[in-house]
């Protein structure tokens, strides 16, 4: 029954969409009322995906197995709160969640567009229900999550256990909302070419909107990350895979694009730039969700391959991407578009720092795609390997931070004199080269890795912190500098997150080892010795537990019993890493398997400052919604000017 | 004419950088592409030694060997028209076992066996990686039948 209400409201959403698309270019016709049919329909799709989303919540937690989706990725032994997440673990729920999550920023955008002119708010919106309308008749389509089964299986297969965890709860929905989120962005591109004109003000309306998403993508690839880290076994946080990459190249994108919009915003610069790279951001996603979705991919999110979802998808984002660029094309060169500037100035720096990004963002999509593309041809099989990355994406990188911690002094300061902001540059320059010179001298490895990430990360660190400290005593009052905070954080994020990943990526240990019990290992200052090994029962797996007693420098520090377990009702194994969560260090053991009458192989690596990766996310995250919240009183937005 | 030769000479000068940057681009790209091949399209020769690439098959019932004091293990994998040994030290992954697709990393020594740096099972146990299923022999159909009969065996 919950099921068939969660279909119809499916369908009603789907009509609603319909009905939305339609008001501008035929119901304006036929009636004067079609502004209120627009702006109402608008908001009533967001509670008609919400319920229909309950609905699939409550067949889950009640084991409806007559649903196909339920039963497949469901048990009645499962847990209450992962028959929760399970909701959003497979194909059919995320894409619900995809729909959902569009159709809440659809009502968020259908209520604040309100000091938009009427006439560009309508077509912003009915560009809005249209992406809407695309996804529900994917899900409607192909991946209907309210399909019912041809005959009742008495239980369900159960949830894949990697996906039996906190990490996956979370990790999905910001992750969509950052995705998803680009949407507002893209429509309100399409609509400014439609009208053929980009207003300074719009670009300050259009801002928050990217700088949200752009903390949620943050958020979603940091919580993959750090999901990845606990939950694989292999103790990486990063692996280069075409479904990470999926989720990075939008991130890049939309980095470019919350620096372009400033100078936008500012200057009345880079607008045919700003809406290219916003349609490029939302066709990133729309690439991501098609590589993820698809199955041509080998990785934890690729669940059933069904290639006409693969071509649903495909052909969506070729419609959509190719009408905008076209429209692009057709009417950029329409809007007047100042483009000289100084070399000196803040815009021809953002655009190093826009270059520098999208190059970026092209090396990883030929790293990912052209493997791909080899594929579709049948002309080879290859992969791209992980070196690549690191030796075109690092080098890119280093202007990059190296300009993220300078920039935004150089033109917030009120000395414009150019000779002494030369000295200024050279001595900090020298002195931050000194301490991280010294400060190397505190690990126990020295390579030139770890010399430049040590000098972005105080780079960074000391000339904001200075500018910080400074602005503060010149006005002698701390609100100076609230007006740039989340800019500040976001960079300091970017600082801590580069010196966790030098030193995690330098200076790590990493043992793959046969132990015996009661033997012991070291590892840099600890000690490992391995006691015993337990059974043990959890509520729908047994697992077998290694205990592992853990000393520094001959002390006792802790216990550490990494797991392994066997799910019943899938019969999969999985492992269940030990970890010793520390700010300077984290421990981290699996076990690997039996090898003889009480010996095993083990994983055992110490990884420093491994913490800092995602703390430094996480600053960027925060940096992200206070730049929102500092900007919204003095938003003023609106068709007055 | 002074100030034209000048900007000849900067143009000029950026072209040649932007060229070696391309250069070395493709170059580090084409240096980590990664072949891969099923036991049946290895042929003499083809890479050179050393040449690291990317095998994969199913592994062969009763193959695993598993030695008693280190990590090692041997196994085989087939595509069902042809079988190649493998030998890796170190753990395998969770979901590794006979009869099921895997997809490997490493090296192939002139002694025939292919020595592994890295193996991957897929994250699922009902999931046969795309690259091994299109290579395998037979079709579907039969596939299904021979695991599941290994299931049964098991």
């Amino acid at each position: 029954m919950i099921a068939y209400i969660g279909s119809f409201l499916i369908l009603l959403a789907f009509l609603n969409a319909l009905l939305l698309i339609t008001s501008k270019p035929i119901l304006s016709k036929i009636t004067a009322d079609y502004e209120s049919i627009i702006l109402s329909s608008s908001k009533l799709l967001f509670p008609l995906t919400l319920f229909s989303f309950i609905c699939l919540i409550f067949s889950f937690l009640l084991d409806d197995f007559s649903l196909r989706y339920v039963s497949s990725n469901s048990n009645s032994l499962l847990p209450d709160h992962y028959k929760i997440s399970a909701t959003w673990a497979g194909h059919e729920g995320s894409m619900l969640l995809w729909c959902l999550v569009l159709s809440f920023w659809t009502f968020l955008a259908s209520i604040y567009s309100r000091n938009l002119e009427l006439d560009f708010r309508l077509n912003f919106l009915t560009i809005m229900g249209l992406l809407n309308l695309g996804f529900l008749a994917f899900l409607i389509f192909t991946s209907n999550p309210f399909e019912k089964n041809i005959s009742i299986p008495v239980d369900g297969k159960d949830l894949n256990p990697l996906l039996q965890d906190f990490g996956l709860i979370v990790h999905p929905p910001m992750l969509y909302m950052g995705y998803v989120g680009l949407s507002v962005v893209f429509s309100f591109a399409v609509t400014c070419l439609l009208q053929k004109d980009f207003k300074p003000e719009w670009a300050k309306w259009i801002r928050p909107w990217a700088l949200i998403s752009w903390s949620f993508l943050t958020l979603g690839i940091a919580l993959g990350s750090w999901w990845a880290y606990y939950e694989l076994g292999w103790g990486g946080w990063w692996f280069w895979d075409p479904v990470e990459n999926a989720s990075f190249m939008p991130w890049l994108i939309t980095t470019a694009l919350i620096h372009s919009l400033i100078t936008c915003e500012q200057k009345s610069m880079f607008k045919n730039w700003t809406i290219l790279l916003s349609i490029i951001a939302f066709s990133l996603s729309l690439l991501g969700t098609f590589l993820v979705r698809s199955g041509i991919l080998t990785s934890v999110h690729s669940f059933a391959n069904d290639p006409a979802r693969g071509a649903f998808i495909l052909l969506f984002l070729a419609i959509i991407t190719g009408a905008a660029l076209i429209l692009y094309l057709r009417n950029s060169s329409q809007m007047n578009d100042k483009t000289s500037f100084t070399f000196f100035s803040k815009e021809s720096f953002f655009l190093i720092n826009n270059i520098l990004l999208v190059t970026a963002t092209f090396t990883i999509l030929l790293g990912t795609m052209y493997p791909l593309v080899l594929d579709i041809f049948g002309l080879e099989k290859i992969s791209v390997g992980v070196p690549y990355y690191n030796a075109v994406f690092l080098p890119l990188m280093i202007p990059l931070v190296f300009l993220a911690g300078y920039i935004p002094i150089l033109f917030s300061s009120s000395n414009r004199n150019l000779k002494s902001q030369a000295k200024y540059f050279f001595i900090s320059f020298l002195i931050i080269i000194i301490i991280s010179f010294f400060s190397i001298s505190l690990f126990d490895e020295y390579n030139l890795s770890i010399f430049i990430g040590l000098f972005l990360f105080f780079w960074i660190l000391l000339n904001l912190v200075y500018e910080l400290i400074k602005k503060i005593i010149l006005t002698g009052n701390i609100k100076a500098i609230t007006q740039n905070i989340g800019m500040f954080m976001a960079h300091l994020g970017l600082a801590i997150f580069i010196l966790g990943a030098t030193m995690v990526e330098n200076s790590k240990t990493e043992k793959e080892i046969v132990v015996a019990v009661n033997e012991k290992l070291d590892i840099k200052n600890y000690t490992f010795q391995f006691m015993n090994i337990t059974e043990s029962e959890g509520p729908n797996y047994t697992a077998v537990i290694g205990h592992f007693k853990v000393y520094n420098n001959g002390e006792f520090l802790t216990d550490m019993y990494p797991e392994k377990r066997l799910y019943n009702s899938s019969e999969m194994p999985m492992t269940e890493a030990g970890i010793d969560p520390g700010f300077t260090r984290d421990l981290y053991i699996t076990m690997g398997t039996l090898i003889d009458q009480d010996k095993w192989s083990v994983r055992i690596y110490h990884k420093p400052l491994i913490r800092l990766i995602w703390i430094g996310a996480l600053m960027m995250v925060f940096g992200g919604i206070f730049s929102v919240l500092s900007k919204r009183k003095n938003i003023n937005i609106g068709y007055s000017s | 004419m002074k100030k034209r030769t000048a900007r000849i000479y900067y143009i000029s000068a950026i072209l040649v950088l932007l060229s070696v940057l391309l250069f070395m681009f493709i170059k580090t790209f084409n240096d980590n592409l990664l072949f891969y091949r099923s036991p049946s399209q290895i042929t003499n020769a083809e890479f050179p030694e050393n040449y690291v690439f990317r095998v994969g098959g199913v592994v062969l019932d009763g193959s695993l060997i598993k030695s008693k004091n280190t990590m090692n293990v041997k196994f085989t994998i087939t595509d069902y028209e042809r079988n190649l040994d493998i030998s890796y030290t170190g753990i395998l992954p969770d979901l590794f076992r006979e009869g099921q697709g895997v997809v490997i990393r490493g090296k192939l020594a002139s002694d025939g066996i292919f020595y592994a740096e890295e193996v991957l099972a897929k994250h699922d146990e009902t999931y046969m990686p795309p690259e091994v299923l299109e290579s395998l022999k037979i079709d579907e159909t039969t596939l299904q039948k021979t695991t599941e009969s290994m299931k049964v065996y098991k």
